[in-house]
């Protein structure tokens, strides 16, 4: 069986401090995980270490290609929005317009990413996610900072992402509407 | 790789960082005679190693810029997640750094050179040190950005940092241009130089990685 991720035994340590230990995950295509937990319980370091980001004090991580949403939109400011996500698109091999039509930004497409609001920030960050084609998903609270209307395209997003086989794992406080994701409970 | 460079060549053009270090290089070009009186031979025979400071003090000025934006953008990492390796993306940041630094400041050179009085064959000397050191000097901006990258008051540090290591690199550009190619000073810059520039990628892709623990 092909696994989008596999943690084997992994334990997370910031600053001395142990978050969580001897973790285990496996996520096969059209799988997804839900990790929640009280704040500094964790949760967007498991993420940091599925992507690769930080190394785990324990255990060892197998995934292959992935896509991370963080709080960082990681978008050039001064750029139009299209042409900033293009940029990640390209280095990925995926389609910028995808993302833009997907969380509905197509009408500020033209728009410099300064310019933006915070919500609309955190679209262009799940856009970009969803235009690399990566399979595997790693959302750290997607939908914090978005509206309802927001939400319903997130789920949706989600939703079309798990039937082509890709794989999500998710850190949030709201419940994101991924109803047979396995639940990680850290803290 | 392609795209990498020319996405830090678009964020130089941004900051109008190829117009910066030029300017502050003729302003100390012209502020130099102002100190030491319009004396022109004695111009001659300082301007060199004076411009060669200056050279060095215009590098300083884009070390807050290189490397400290894209990490607390998420830039770094999102580079990281797509396993494009921290060396590699150092070494896109020193080539963009330096085409948008090292033309610049030679082509500021000229006027700075008349300014000094230097004669021409001095300028020549001047301007192939800059062309063999500006690689090296662009490299030490990049490692000590990416060593202050994510420090409060990284920029003074950065100074402190910077300029001891940037001695071999004044001692024979300024040596090249005052007696000219004796005891092998192009060479020697030349491999200070080169020294440099295989050393910081490795050097700033480390530190990257340090700034994330």
């Amino acid at each position: 069986m092909t696994r989008l991720l596999r943690l084997d035994g992994v334990t997370g340590r910031r600053g001395g401090r142990t978050l969580f230990e001897a973790l285990d995950l496996t996520l096969a295509p059209g799988e997804a995980a839900l990790v929640t937990g009280p704040n500094g319980a964790g949760k967007s370091s498991l993420l940091r270490i599925a992507a690769g980001l930080l190394r785990p004090a324990a255990g060892t991580v197998e995934s292959g290609a992935a896509s991370l949403a963080d709080e960082h939109p990681a978008l050039d400011e001064r750029r139009r929005l299209a042409d900033a996500l293009a940029f990640w698109a390209r280095l990925d091999g995926g389609d910028a317009s995808a993302g833009l039509e997907a969380m509905g930004l197509a009408p500020v497409a033209d728009v410099p990413v300064r310019m933006l609001s915070a919500g609309q920030r955190k679209r262009a960050t799940l856009a970009r996610v969803i235009a690399s084609g990566a399979p595997l998903w790693l959302l750290d609270e997607p939908a914090n900072g978005l509206d309802a209307e927001g939400q319903d395209r997130l789920a949706a997003a989600m939703r079309g992402h798990l039937e082509r086989g890709g794989g999500i794992l998710a850190a949030s406080h709201q419940p994101l509407g991924l109803a047979a994701a396995q639940a990680v409970r850290l803290g | 790789m392609i795209g990498l460079v020319a996405r830090e060549l678009r964020l130089a053009a941004a900051a109008g960082a190829a117009l910066l270090p030029p300017v502050f290089f003729l302003l100390v070009a012209t502020l130099f005679p102002f100190a030491v009186g319009p004396d022109g031979p004695l111009l001659a025979r300082t301007g060199g190693g004076a411009l060669w400071m200056a050279a060095l003090l215009a590098a300083l000025l884009p070390v807050d810029r290189l490397v400290e934006p894209d990490r607390a953008s998420g830039v770094l990492d999102q580079l990281a997640v797509r396993g494009i390796g921290e060396e590699t993306v150092a070494i896109a940041k020193l080539a963009g750094h330096w085409l948008s630094f090292g033309p610049p400041l030679m082509i500021a050179a000229l006027p700075a050179a008349a300014l000094m009085k230097l004669p021409s064959d001095v300028l020549l000397r001047l301007e192939l040190g800059l062309l063999v050191g500006t690689p090296g000097l662009a490299a030490l901006t990049l490692a000590v950005a990416a060593l202050t990258a994510g420090l409060r008051r990284g920029g003074a540090l950065a100074g402190l940092l910077m300029l001891p290591l940037a001695v071999p690199l004044l001692i024979f550009g300024a040596g090249l241009v005052e007696r000219g190619n004796q005891a092998g000073a192009l060479q020697l810059l030349a491999a200070v130089s080169l020294l440099l520039v295989a050393g910081a990628p490795f050097a700033a892709g480390a530190a990257i990685r340090a700034s994330r623990d």
